[in-house]
């Protein structure tokens, strides 16, 4: 049988090969469309000079760039000062992001696990339960949740009603606030991936484990949690992506003073106060710098894999 | 209290029920120390289930299990000092062969050092140490089975549970793992706890076998016993080939039964205790007990016809027909050839047994 395939190979695998990129067309296609072309435009414009009432001027300039590293003075004229503005928004940003992050996966895991380890005619039923709030809009539920945090709302309303509190939390507002914004407009991202992880795994796994002595936690850190860090990884980077470039929950639930790099970059395009080639040029520094994470953590990812865990 | 100590597993009136299906009805069997103990019976007859009752991984409905003298029933699995070979192995993936090992050492407080030491010695036992910079994936089915063996052993547990090892191997790897099972059981002098459906693997490597079948015991004994001395009629059936026959018992006396098979044969064979006179049961007759002459050796040689000869390898199968009777199967070894005869297909000649060949069975 291996020598038939081996003598028919070169002619099959030609056929096969041709096939194959025909096939692949639609999708490359479409990609170029929906993801290349995109970029590769926001990568001209954020060279490009700006219009003042929107808009560019197709003349090649660094101003986009040097307006977010550099403070020149409000003429432009003064001697170039690292301009901490845009860095600062950048850093809460990637700060605001990754504490929603990790929020999720606080909650995410064991709602993943718990769905995992239903039966197998429950398992469809709770996933469904958990997507049916994103039906609802985004910015219908940000906003909402908006009225249900603030001072007088209902969250505050009860704790004071059952005695836990005297005066109201103040939630709005907060970095917390947004935190708890992009935890709720992200979390499936989280649960999907980490339920499709656990529910291949294998938990005679786990019984080995307490078979050979080890506690629930030990079996959980040393077993589990291996075996299903891809769905973990993947998890994270659903939520910490968007997070990061979101600007409805920062806007809404964190005020001007919880500005992030999301809602830069919109305030750019809107309306006739923006600038164009800036906020593409912002857009490409979110981008490198997502890659850049992205990139550092599939590093340290294969690094421990290879290491054995 | 000696007694006691002797039992390495004594599981009292253990029920197990789920919702409304009953999974072990009420079973009592004590295992002894150093004992290679088989459960055996087919899929679904709750072996699988004792076993993981003993392990900690299911719950006791009701009853009570003692380990070495010392209640069990209600411990976690992790505080039982007994350990499991799992029936896919259950090897970490994503540790070497050598952390797999020494793992369980590791958690008994071992430091990490100790236990790879100790993890070392365990494979050089079971002769992987060569992999033990591998992953599982990267070993074959057999290695795997080694792995998990070795890690299984090396925490020293009271007992060792089998569940269904050898089944994912082939024959030829089979046989000389059973080989292996035995040999490390009698070296490491731990009791060995095996479940199989593999009634020629439970006859090989056990010390004794609990049959059982429809989450009840069937019989519990040596090996020979279970195959010699059969019950009843699930053991005889399950536990090798054999004749099952429906006969009537005319008389019994000094402790020998005359019984009737139909088409007035008639044979005597040891009484048993539970069948009476005028009952109808059944007999078992192993076809390796039975032979073939052109003349009735003893009174009650069967008259018969051969109606087929089937050569297999070791043995030929000759299947008779009796006059006016049921089929009978016959086996004859090949080395026997020169004291026993085969006869062509059509031939009419008798078939002969020695007292204690045929076994009547309590249905």
């Amino acid at each position: 049988m291996a020598a038939g395939a081996a003598s028919g190979g070169s002619a099959t695998t030609d056929t096969y090969k041709e096939a194959r990129t025909w096939l692949l067309l639609p999708a490359w296609v479409t990609l170029t469309i929906l993801a290349l072309a995109p970029v590769f435009m926001m990568l001209i414009y954020s060279f490009l000079t700006k219009e003042f009432r929107g808009g560019v001027i197709w003349e090649f300039s660094l101003s986009a760039y040097d307006q977010f590293f550099f403070d020149r003075g409000l003429f432009g004229d003064e001697a170039p000062k690292i301009e901490w503005t845009y860095v600062t928004i950048f850093w809460r940003s990637i700060w605001q992001a990754g504490a929603a992050t990790l929020l999720s996966l606080v909650i995410g895991f064991p709602t993943a696990y718990f769905i995992a380890t239903r039966s197998e005619s429950m398992r469809p039923v709770w996933v469904f339960l958990i997507t049916i709030p994103y039906w609802v809009n985004l910015l219908i539920r940000t906003v909402s949740m908006k009225f249900l945090l603030r001072d007088q709302g209902p969250l505050n309303d009860f704790l004071i009603n059952i005695g836990l509190i005297d005066s109201p939390l103040h939630i709005v507002n907060t970095n917390f606030a947004v935190q708890l914004g992009l935890f709720y407009s992200y979390l499936p991202f989280m649960v999907l991936p980490i339920y499709a992880a656990v529910e291949r795994y294998n938990f005679a796994l786990s019984e080995a484990a307490a078979d050979l002595y080890a506690s629930k936690w030990t079996t959980l850190r040393r077993v589990l949690l291996p075996a299903v860090k891809p769905g973990v990884f993947a998890g994270c980077i659903l939520v910490f992506v968007p997070s990061m470039g979101s600007f409805l929950a920062p806007d809404l639930l964190g005020g001007a003073k919880n500005f992030m790099i999301g809602s830069l970059i919109e305030e750019q395009f809107k309306g006739n106060a923006g600038n164009w080639p800036f906020g593409a040029a912002a857009s490409m520094i979110l981008l490198t710098m997502v890659l850049i994470i992205l990139m550092f953590s599939a590093r340290q990812q294969a690094k421990a894999d290879k290491a054995g865990g | 209290m000696s007694d006691k100590v002797n039992i390495a597993i004594d599981v009292r009136d253990a029920v197990k029920r789920y919702g409304d299906f009953t999974a072990l009805k009420k079973i009592s069997l004590s295992i002894m120390d150093n004992e290679f103990f088989t459960l055996l019976g087919p899929s679904g007859c709750g072996k699988t289930t004792l076993l993981r009752m003993i392990a900690g991984f299911e719950a006791v409905t009701e009853g009570a299990i003692y380990l070495y003298g010392d209640e069990i029933e209600n411990l976690p699995p992790n505080k039982r000092p007994v350990n499991t070979v799992f029936q896919n192995y259950a090897l970490f993936p994503h540790m070497t062969i050598l952390d797999n090992v020494a793992f369980g050492l590791e958690m008994r407080g071992k430091s990490k050092s100790e236990a790879r030491t100790k993890a070392g010695e365990m494979l050089e036992l079971v002769q992987l140490s060569q992999f033990s910079a591998r992953k599982p994936s990267q070993l074959s089915g057999g290695q795997q089975q080694r792995v998990a063996l070795a890690r299984a052993l090396a925490p020293q547990p009271k007992v060792l549970l089998l569940d269904e090892p050898l089944s994912a191997l082939d024959l030829k790897l089979r046989k000389a793992m059973q080989l292996e099972l035995k040999h490390l059981q009698r070296e490491t002098g731990i009791t060995f706890i095996f479940v199989t459906h593999d009634q020629e693997e439970a006859l090989t490597m056990s010390d004794r076998i609990a049959v059982m079948s429809a989450g009840e015991l069937q019989q519990l004994g040596a090996p020979t016993d279970i195959y010699e001395r059969p019950h009843n009629m699930f053991v005889a059936d399950f536990i090798g080939e054999t004749n099952l026959l429906e006969v009537s018992v005319d008389g019994i006396e000094n402790g020998r039964a005359t019984c009737h098979l139909g088409g007035g044969h008639e044979l005597t064979c040891n009484a048993v205790e539970g069948v009476g006179i005028g009952s109808t049961v059944h007999m078992s007759i192993r076809p390796e007990r039975l032979y073939m002459s052109e003349t009735p050796v003893e009174t009650e040689g069967l008259h018969g016809r051969i109606k087929e000869n089937i050569f297999v390898g070791t043995d030929i199968t000759t299947i008779v027909q009796l006059d006016e009777g049921p089929d009978f199967v016959v086996r004859t070894s090949n080395s026997d050839r020169g004291n026993k005869r085969i006869f062509e297909p059509g031939v009419e000649m008798f078939v002969n047994m020695e007292l204690g060949a045929a076994r009547l069975l309590v249905d």
